[in-house]
């Protein structure tokens, strides 16, 4: 287990550097000399010395390979540079706006489980009748359905023609009645893959030779399914957590934009049309760490709850 | 081959594609109006016999819009997949069959490319490279070869130790021919059911960027650009937003389906493991 850990994390590493080279890469992906775009001003083009001049200030007029390496190291102590726009840290704009993604995915996750778990376990129990068919058709759309769209019919819905809850906003400090919309949007859509998941691993998990004991020994249906199904059929939970985990991030990008949530998925779209690429490396950078660390614990305490897979993993 | 014609996956999947191509190849003639034609005298009309999905803000057409925004999308979709097609079978194939340092290698790059969340990864590309349909392809590709070069990979290690291709080198084979002749021919389900799946996702993904306005630019119609334009006028004109959103979901749907049925009929595993 220990050496299955310690090779996982000695994988990362490789992987990581490779994120920091293409968060970094982001300013010279762009058409155009940064600086002097940055300086563009209604009046005009920008003077020769004032690009000089921020170049220096910005570190910009080192060679490349000297700019990655001074802000790797500066990175890896934690320090992400001065955003371009606001001149403010960018460690800390991402740390605020990361504040308010876990807070939103939290939340969502609660919907997405609320919502899924139920309504698979019906499908798998009901399975080969009509309420399977519906749960699987409703998944699917929940798979199909574009985030940004399904959030403007729930504005449509509930702020513009119910007015209960407010169309966008962070609210006093994220509360609740601004969260309950973009929850649901992000909640949602992971629901229909976590439901499809629960679904399956209940249907093999009925589909063993124990059940076939169990159902023998005369249980009752309940307990069969409950007890020693289900039990058996949740494991994949921890994979169910990891797989809402990528659906909440990728969601956040366009759900946060929406609803005006500032969260890091709001951070990064902002950051991109203001070309600030210091943030942008920053947050591309945190986000990576951030989804490769929890995938890690995932996979792990995956292991750990299923020894069926832990000797198998050659690779 | 019967037995896919009777999976209702399938069969609803490729009946909806299919009148989907169509519509898209001849949008010329099935598009009421010209679909970038500016009218101000018809701003924001409702459904009507004239314009059966209303007008948008400059008094287009939206109906024509969407007919043609079925040629941008699916052109995405599937150029997306080709291109992510190749680059993962290419690499893929290099690390499963060789091994050694180009596998090493080809699957740290992978693991990286996965490192960042795929909604990320194509907003910043597509973010930097600037707007426009080659850069949202670029992007989309970047998050999508990944999974072609690890099923690639995989199906030709599990593959490649058999005895029938063990026999085949045996009486002289080259690796080129083994690949072509006994590999590849393993490994086409898998990537024909991600692949599938690969266009919903892409055409999803390009809606969502070109709504951000990273992606296709307007005038040319685009159902992300689309959701885009209806944002302001959502009080006023709700059915502007109603119809693009309708035909992205449908198209990825028909995908889902499609890629849900050949998956239950191609994955041997897959139909033991897991009843219908």
């Amino acid at each position: 287990m220990l050496a299955y850990i310690s090779k996982r994390i000695l994988l990362i590493m490789p992987a990581l550097l490779f994120v920091s080279i293409i968060s970094f890469s982001m300013v010279y992906l762009a058409p155009g000399d940064p600086a002097e775009i940055l300086l563009m001003s209604p009046e005009g083009s920008p003077s020769p010395e004032a690009i000089d001049a921020f170049r220096v200030r910005m570190g910009l007029d080192q060679p490349i390979y000297v700019q990655y390496l001074r802000w790797l190291d500066n990175v890896i102590h934690g320090d992400f540079g001065y955003s371009y726009m606001s001149e403010r840290p960018v460690a800390d704009a991402i740390m605020k706006s990361f504040k308010a993604t876990l807070k939103l995915s939290f939340v969502s996750m609660i919907v997405s489980i609320v919502v899924s778990i139920p309504l698979g376990i019906m499908a798998a129990v009901k399975h080969n009748t009509i309420i399977d068919d519906l749960c699987r058709f409703g998944a699917l759309i929940g798979v199909s359905i574009p985030n940004f769209w399904q959030a403007f019919l729930l504005i449509l819905l509930f702020s513009v023609y119910l007015d209960w809850l407010p169309v966008a906003g962070y609210g006093d400090g994220g509360d609740l009645k601004h969260m309950i919309l973009p929850a649901i949007t992000l909640g949602t859509s992971s629901a229909a893959v976590t439901a499809r998941l629960m679904r399956s691993s209940l249907l093999e998990a009925l589909s063993q030779d124990y059940i076939i004991t169990a159902r023998a020994k005369g249980l009752p249906e309940k307990i069969v399914i409950g007890k020693h199904a289900l039990k058996n059929a949740l494991i994949p939970v921890v994979t169910i957590l990891g797989l809402n985990l990528g659906f909440l991030l990728n969601g956040a990008v366009v759900t946060e934009w929406i609803f005006g949530w500032p969260g890091i998925g709001d951070l990064v779209v902002d950051s991109i049309y203001q070309r600030d690429y210091t943030v942008i490396q920053g947050s591309i950078l945190f986000i990576a760490v951030i989804f490769v660390i929890l995938n890690l614990i995932v996979d792990i305490s995956y292991t750990y709850l299923n020894p069926r897979i832990r000797y198998e993993i050659v690779d | 081959m019967r037995s896919w014609i009777k999976n209702r996956n399938i069969l609803i999947g490729l009946i909806i594609i299919s009148s989907l191509i169509i519509i898209a190849a001849f949008a010329p003639q099935v598009a009421p109006h010209d679909p970038t034609e500016v009218n101000s005298m018809v701003r924001l009309q409702p459904p009507s016999k004239e314009y059966p999905f209303g007008t948008d803000h400059m008094g287009r057409c939206i109906l024509s819009r969407i007919v043609y925004g079925a040629r941008i999308s699916l052109l995405v979709g599937v150029a997306v997949i080709s291109g992510s097609l190749f680059i993962g079978i290419v690499l893929g194939t290099i690390s499963g069959y060789f091994g050694g340092l180009a596998d090493d290698v080809i699957m740290r790059l992978v693991d990286g490319f996965l490192a960042i969340p795929s909604m990320f990864l194509a907003l910043a590309l597509a973010g930097t490279l600037g707007p426009g349909m080659v850069n949202l392809m670029i992007a989309l590709i970047a998050v999508e070869w990944t999974s072609y070069a690890r099923v690639v990979r995989g199906s030709i290690l599990s593959v490649k130790e058999q005895d029938f291709v063990e026999a085949t080198r045996g009486l002289g084979a080259s690796d080129l021919y083994i690949l072509v002749r006994h590999i590849l021919p393993n490994i086409i389900s898998p990537v024909i059911v991600i692949a599938t799946l690969g266009i919903g996702y892409a055409i999803l993904a390009a809606a969502g960027l070109s709504f951000l306005g990273f992606g296709v630019q307007p005038p040319t119609p685009e159902w992300g650009s689309m959701l885009d334009d209806g944002r302001l006028f959502m009080r006023k004109a709700p059915y502007i937003m109603v119809f693009p959103g309708l035909a992205i979901m449908i198209t990825v749907l028909a995908f889902n389906f499609l890629g849900d049925g050949l998956r239950d009929e191609m994955d041997p595993r897959f139909r033991k493991e897991i009843p219908h």
